[in-house]
């Protein structure tokens, strides 16, 4: 990431996907479009089935668009790639390597020098806090430390955007508010640009620069907020509440409009 | 100062009294393992007992005892007591034996595993290749005898063959059953990691698919055993299918149980000893180890 670059990292222009179920054809997405400023933290948040994890796939390049298109930097994108990392909810690590072996992953496939790869993976392992578990396999460690085992083997990638699917979904409440004031330590460290789905609308007013609302049939993004709150967020200021009722209604709105 | 002292004989209890409950944990554990040896050991000793028994009462001259079996397998293993052709040669029938098991068992898993990751994983060969399996596979492998016979003649090659059928379904078919269930995210993950191509089978297809493909071989190696008695049936002179067939045609029912005791003898072991790679290969995987 040089300076030169231009300041949006990600655009998506007309986007719509359908997807064949049977004789007939769903429409996830209708025409979405967004931009994305680069090291912005943009959380979306929806209705279940409204096209969330469609979207993030798309961007990953684990779907093709049906129309429109996704460009990181100006350059369209047609499959999967290192400059995108996905963190699943359900973690998807390798379960027969080691924490060090799953974070390693990347830049081994890059044939980096030796001690590089090793440099690179000691300062993900550090940076998320598994130094003592560096040898563990997946089926020992518990969610929260899973999760974040994922999340070091996209960063250690070098993907200059995160893309998470309702990663903190899975785990208790105590974890997951580490987890999250983890990631926010990251994500300002590391200055990567992060697109956070959930289901919480409490969560996405504490982590986002700007929460995208989407609405379903076909999933769209209905509405766009800008969350201007300094960080560390108090969760139970007065200003922070406000803006979890106006996106809670925006989100209710859809879903009282759709059960109609 | 005072606090300071408390503080460290407090450890110092605790440490021991975590080390005496460590202590305890592993004497309920050497117990527990003694119990199943012992269950698992006692109940063949009873059949023995019954065997002897029932031969005893019935006064039978078919079927030997336990203790001319012993006789037997002593004299099989090291001679001196019929001093005939059998006597002391228990190693080269043994050997004989493994060879052609091990022989046919690794062709199977050198075809079968490769293909079955092929097969696996590329919607073409599966499609070219999945009726004739499907086809092919319902035959038991006795019925190639005769065909196997023509081909190979009477002799060792047979044999192999017929162990090479054997084993090669259940490589094949588990391979290609384990690629199938891998967790399509995984090939998500490793593709948005930068892994493709022929990286994608040697990282990710295969040892994904490892904790089958060691049901796979455990369950052909089972096999191999079997059919190896079946493929020297056919008139090779040693190995222990032969020993097995000439103990019937002279009559000879000692020998008879001596090489079915040895054939489950070698089996039972080089199971255990599958088991124990496998346990070693998969421990990343609690479901896989015994
Ligand atoms: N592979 C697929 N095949 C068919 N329909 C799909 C597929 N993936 C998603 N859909 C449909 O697309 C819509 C959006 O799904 P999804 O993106 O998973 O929603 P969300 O993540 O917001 O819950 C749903 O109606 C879902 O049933
Ligand atoms: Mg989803």
């Amino acid at each position: 990431m040089s300076n030169a670059d231009p300041p949006d990292i990600l655009t998506i222009r007309g986007v719509t996907k359908r997807f064949a179920v049977g004789d007939g054809e769903v429409e996830a997405l209708a025409p979405v479009d967004l931009t994305i400023p680069r090291s912005e933290f943009v959380c979306m948040i929806g209705a279940s089935g409204c096209g969330k994890s469609t979207l993030l796939r798309i961007i990953a390049g684990f779907e093709e668009p049906t129309t429109g298109e996704v460009s990181i930097y100006g350059k369209v994108v047609n499959g999967p790639g290192s400059d995108r990392g996905m963190v699943f909810q359900d973690y998807a690590l390798f379960p027969w390597m080691t924490v060090r072996q799953n974070i390693s992953f990347g830049p081994r496939q890059r044939q980096l020098p030796r001690e590089e790869i090793e440099r690179t993976t000691d300062e993900f392992i550090r940076m998320v806090g598994l130094e003592r578990f560096a040898d563990r396999y997946p089926n020992q460690l518990s969610g929260g430390m899973k999760q974040r085992v994922a999340i070091a083997r996209v960063l250690a990638n070098n993907a200059n955007i995160l893309l998470m699917d309702e990663p903190f979904g899975a785990l208790d409440a105590l974890t997951r508010e580490q987890l999250q004031h983890e990631l926010l330590q990251i994500w300002k460290r590391t200055g990567v640009t992060t697109i956070f789905v959930t289901h919480s609308v409490e969560e996405a007013v504490l982590l986002a620069d700007r929460v995208l609302v989407m609405s379903a049939g076909p999933g769209r993004i209905d509405s766009d907020f800008r969350i201007e709150l300094a960080r560390p967020r108090d969760v139970s200021s007065p200003e922070f509440n406000a803006l979890r009722r106006d996106i809670a209604r925006r989100l209710t709105s859809h879903l009282t409009l759709a059960r109609a | 100062m005072n606090d300071h002292a408390t503080t460290i004989s407090e450890r110092e209890e605790r440490s021991i009294a975590a080390a005496r409950s460590v202590n305890r944990r592993r004497n309920r554990q050497r117990l527990e393992k003694l119990r199943a040896f012992a269950l698992g050991a006692g109940f063949p000793i009873l059949l023995i007992l019954i065997w002897d028994r029932a031969v005893a009462i019935t006064g039978t001259r078919l079927i030997p005892s336990p203790y001319q079996v012993a006789v037997m397998m002593y004299d099989f293993s090291f001679g001196g007591v019929y001093d005939d052709a059998f006597s002391g040669t228990i190693l080269i029938h043994v050997w004989k034996s493994v060879q052609r098991v091990y022989g046919g068992f690794f062709l199977a898993a050198l075809i079968g595993i490769p293909l079955g990751l092929l097969i696996g994983r590329i919607k073409l060969l599966r499609q070219l290749l999945d009726p004739t399996i499907s086809l092919l596979r319902p035959i038991p492998v006795t019925a190639w005898l005769p065909l196997s016979m023509i081909f190979f003649g009477l002799g060792p090659n047979a044999a192999i063959f017929l162990v090479f059928l054997g084993a090669f379904y259940p490589i094949l078919l588990n391979t290609m059953f384990g690629v199938r269930s891998i967790d399509p995210r995984l090939f998500e993950a490793a593709s948005m990691l930068g892994c493709s191509g022929t990286g994608m089978f040697r990282q990710i297809v295969l040892p994904a698919s490892l904790p089958a493909i060691f049901s796979g071989l455990r369950i052909a190696h089972g096999f191999a055993w079997i059919l190896i008695v079946v493929g020297e049936m056919t008139g090779v002179p040693t190995g222990l299918g032969s020993v097995v067939m000439d103990g019937r045609t002279l009559s000879r029912t000692d020998l008879v149980i001596t090489g079915m005791i040895v054939i489950g003898a070698c089996g039972f072991i080089t199971d255990r000893i599958i088991v124990a790679i496998s346990n070693r290969l998969l421990s990343w995987s609690p479901q896989h180890r015994e």
